[in-house]
């Protein structure tokens, strides 16, 4: 017998949550508001908690329907959830990542006018990702992809009062929107050839359909279709210029949102749609050359950033890079093991960063930071560990899954490794620099920066304190429950053990893999050794740039000269989508739309007619001179007219 | 050319003569005279037709009570001869020319269309004897409702034309 | 005999000259008495088709009409009368107050 799980209370609590902070928040005291929205988000996972505990005892896939939504023709959608060994996954991922960083935020925003308001779209946050992960039609799953990019530009915006921080909300939800516009197309095929939205209905009926493999089908475009729609929402090649900009927010933020959960979002839906990609090897391929593209180019451009969280965004964006190429290559369980293992170890090292800033009163410029260890060591250790982790290296979580996608990769096509592999090496290099700039060496933080005045340009603390100091209690604590799960969550992967729990999902479409992996498994262990080497390699180079020969980089930016520059400058994207969409669209807009058509056709017609009205009343207003002889003529002719009308009438017939 | 033709020729050679000459006339007693002609003629075209009594009617009332009316306004209020001024543009731009078309096309249809027959004179004798019975018979309503319609006329000229309250009279010296 | 349709054409050019005469005439007592010549354009038309039709209700209607008419006649020069002596003129152009 299927007990009721009640799984509508893991979104409904959070959102409970916002409303009355979002409603009552600014009168309560800022104990209030902490109180209200750790209560409802913990709530929320310990209910996934117990969703977890009495997972055996339920039938799967699990279906709570919740209300009638829409019902129309033979079309239906309802507010209806459901539960599998993915979805469950992403739930503990979700609550228990966004519980942590709730309580991190607790610290980190208290001195904030906002603070009612943060914990109030971060709950709504919450929310809308449940209802993502929890929904069991694509249409319900829109809506929490929707409200997530929603609550990401309330987010990113939080400090609304600044520019950049308004602009940098305005692209994440105007690209974003690009990406939900190909997603829309895809379910708009989907409901037209298979007159549904729900999972179970429109995977039965594409389960028997044979894969395209001769060509470009329907499939395939769905397929594509909805890759456009996680480009956008996980910040892939060509739609992830917003994720760096994103960084304006503050840095829980950027840790939940951008790091944890949101932009996984992207890899749940294509996950979820494993039935559809299996059967488009077309789409498959596309998603694994957009990952692996995206993996490398992000990670090239992580190298010479010096904003601390612009690296760490960067590094997202590579690793969701990998993410996609383990779902390209078919290896979905694999994707969803590295999502897990990175909102672990991603989600530490912005808090981690965090804390970072928050010790230096608000400077995120890596170049004034600088052995910071002796003064935060807590941090220094956390951080390493999620150093360690990101990088590759066992038994830390980010080696099992990074080293599973590389071998599905390696199955697939060597050139995916390969690339990989290279990426991974930076990978290491790039996270290495970063500890190392932050951590070692002469702390720089003391010099008066260019402006004049030793206030950091990002405003976000003034303590008023010379000495870096260690963050509180409530920010530490999340540090080291996600420190500790970054060092054994990756555990799980031994022996194929999150494969097999994902099995049910995604079926054992790896049959091939499985039978070929007797045999190669000494090729899986060399494989395993050559990344682990690699990644050691690109700690030691950075060790060696940063730590014993401080000036090298220097030179070697020097020698490399503009090509330097132009991974400095992202590759110029910014400035090329500028020029080439947004001064065409903008300018168009003026022009056309506002000038020509609202000004001049809208306004100007109604302006004319009034005017016209006018005219026209000015004219006929003579006709009343109150001089008899004009009225009677006026009679007469009328009468005339009338007469003659008649007459032809009359003579007509 | 049957006399009566010729003379209903004649009649209606007057009738126009006095209504053109009622146009062409300047000074408002010449115009009322005019019309009295007209009227003349029209009671000579009414007998041609049977008509007694109308023609009677038409006599002593149109052109000897009405008529008479009108020519001792004329006299009351000394109009003279009716100056030039700026009247109405339209009047003579689109009333004039549309009274006109609306002439000349009933006149066309009628000539040309009417399949209508001759009407022998005397056609319909008119006489008092036969008429009474009608108006006070069928039409009595009417015949009453007219004769409510000129008393009424008879109140409201007596109160129109009569002299506005003058200033009170003083009080007579010694009072 | 007199065909109708004599009476008839004899009957709208008197009405049309009334008309005309309403127009062009600028004395208030002589643009009546156009309306006059109107109204005996009409009844010679009435009496036409009574006698054409055979039904004396056409000359009955006459009589109606020249009541009305004399009544109407009586009225308005009284109306006439009391213009006259406020505005002092008998020329309809300038009793314009009633204009925009």
């Amino acid at each position: 017998m299927t007990p009721t799980l009640n799984l509508w209370l893991i979104p409904v609590l959070p959102l409970a949550g916002a409303a009355i902070n979002g409603f009552f928040g600014k009168k309560s005291s800022r104990t209030a508001v902490s109180t209200i929205a750790l209560v409802f988000c913990g709530a929320a996972f310990a209910w996934a908690l117990r969703v977890a505990w009495h997972f055996s005892s339920v039938d799967l896939p699990y279906q709570e329907y919740l209300a009638h939504w829409i019902r129309s023709g033979s079309f239906t959608a309802d507010f209806a959830f459901y539960l599998d060994q993915l979805s469950l996954v992403m739930l503990l991922v979700v609550t228990g990542v966004g519980f942590l960083i709730h309580v991190y935020s607790v610290g980190y925003m208290w001195d904030d006018p906002g603070y009612y308001r943060f914990f109030s779209y971060l709950n709504l946050f919450m929310f809308f990702m449940l209802t993502l992960v929890l929904a069991n039609n694509y249409l319900l799953m829109f809506i929490g992809w929707e409200g997530v990019g929603l609550a990401s530009y309330l987010l990113i915006g939080f400090w609304f009062t600044k520019d950049s921080a308004a602009s940098a909300g305005k692209k994440a939800f105007i690209v974003n929107r690009i990406g939900d516009f190909g997603f829309l197309i895809g379910l708009f095929l989907l409901i037209q050839h298979f007159g549904s939205l729900n999972f179970v209905d429109v995977f039965e009926k594409i389960r028997p359909i044979a894969p395209e493999t001769a060509g470009a089908g329907l499939l395939t475009a769905i397929g594509i279709l909805l890759m456009v729609g996680a480009c956008g929402k996980s910040a892939q090649i060509p739609l992830y210029v917003w994720l760096p900009d994103a960084m304006e927010g503050p840095t829980p933020v950027s840790a939940l949102i951008h790091a944890a959960t949101m932009v996984t979002a992207g890899v749940y839906m294509v996950a979820r749609s494993h039935v559809i990609f299996e059967r488009a090897p077309g789409a498959l391929t596309v998603v694994a050359i957009i990952g692996t593209l995206t993996a490398l180019f992000a990670a090239t451009i992580g190298i010479t950033q010096t904003d601390i969280k612009k690296v760490l965004a960067y590094s997202t964006v590579s690793q969701l890079g990998y993410m996609f190429m383990a779902c390209g290559v078919g290896a979905f369980s694999a994707g969803i093991f590295h999502l897990m293992t990175h909102a672990f170890f991603k989600g530490l090292l912005f808090l981690a960063a965090g804390s970072v800033i928050h010790a230096v009163g608000g400077e995120q410029d890596m170049r004034k930071m600088g052995g910071l260890r002796t003064y935060i060591p807590w941090t220094f250790l956390t951080m390493g560990i999620a150093t360690l982790a990101i990088a590759g290296i066992p038994p830390f979580a980010g080696f099992w899954s990074k080293d599973e996608i590389l071998w599905k990769a390696y199955q697939a096509n060597w050139i995916y490794w390969l690339i990989g592999l290279v990426t991974a090496f930076i990978t290491s290099f790039y996270m290495f620099r970063l500890l190392f700039m932050t951590f070692f060496g002469d702390y720089y933080g003391h010099q008066v920066d260019a402006h004049g005045h030793a206030r950091p340009a990002h405003g976000h603390d003034d303590h008023g304190h010379g000495e870096p100091h260690e963050s509180p209690a409530v920010m530490l604590v999340p540090l080291m429950i996600l420190a500790l799960l970054s060092v054994v969550g990756g555990l799980v992967g031994i022996g194929n053990g999150f494969e097999h729990f994902l099995a049910p999902v995604f079926g054992t479409g790896e049959a091939a893999s499985a039978a070929g992996e007797g045999a190669s498994h000494g090729m899986e262990l060399l494989l395993m050794f050559v990344s682990v080497l690699v990644a050691a390699s690109g700690a030691v180079l950075a060790w060696v740039l940063y730590v014993s020969k401080p000036y090298l980089p220097q030179k070697i930016a020097d020698t490399l000269g503009s090509f330097y520059s132009a991974v400095l400058n992202k590759y110029y994207v910014d400035e090329l989508y500028a020029a080439l969409f947004v001064k065409p669209l903008v300018d168009g807009s003026t022009n056309i739309l506002w000038q020509g058509v609202d000004r001049k056709v809208i306004d100007d017609s109604i302006n004319d007619a009034a005017d016209g009205a006018l005219h026209v009343s000015d004219n006929v207003r003579h006709m009343q001179s109150g001089n008899l002889r004009s009225y009677a003529g006026w009679i007469a002719a009328g009468s005339a007219v009338v007469i003659a009308y008649m007459i032809w009438l009359g003579v007509g017939r | 050319m049957s006399v009566h033709l010729v003379l209903f020729l004649a009649f209606a050679a007057v009738a126009l003569a006095g209504a053109i000459n009622l146009l062409a006339q300047t000074h408002p007693i010449n115009s009322a005279l005019s019309l009295i002609a007209v009227m003349a003629a029209l009671a000579g075209e009414y007998l041609l037709l049977g008509a007694e009594f109308v023609a009677a009617l038409q006599v002593i009332v149109y052109a000897g009570a009405v008529m008479v009316l009108f020519v001792f306004v004329i006299m009351l209020l000394n109009a003279g001869v009716e100056e030039r001024t700026k009247g109405s543009r339209v009047a003579i731009l689109f009333g004039v020319p549309g009274t006109l078309l609306g002439g000349v096309l009933i006149a066309w249809v009628l000539l040309r269309h009417s399949g209508t027959g001759d009407v022998p004179a005397g056609a319909l004798p008119g006489a008092p004897a036969t008429i009474g019975p009608l108006l006070f018979h069928e039409f009595l309503l009417p015949f009453e409702i007219t004769s409510i319609l000129i008393l009424i006329a008879i109140m409201g000229a007596v109160v129109l034309a009569s002299k506005p309250p003058s200033a009170p009279v003083p009080p007579r010296e010694g009072n | 005999m007199v065909p109708l349709s004599y009476y008839l054409v004899l009957s709208g050019i008197l009405f049309a000259c009334g008309v005309v005469g309403f127009l062009i005439k600028r004395n208030i007592i002589t643009i009546f008495m156009s309306i006059e010549l109107m109204l005996n354009g009409v009844n010679l038309s009435f009496v036409a088709f009574a006698a054409h039709w055979h039904a004396l209700a056409g000359q009955v209607f006459v009589f109606f009409v020249m009541v009305v008419a004399a009544a109407e006649a009586t009225v308005g020069l009284a109306i006439i009368i009391a213009v006259y002596r406020t505005r002092e003129t008998l020329n309809v152009d300038q009793v314009n107050l009633l204009k925009l």
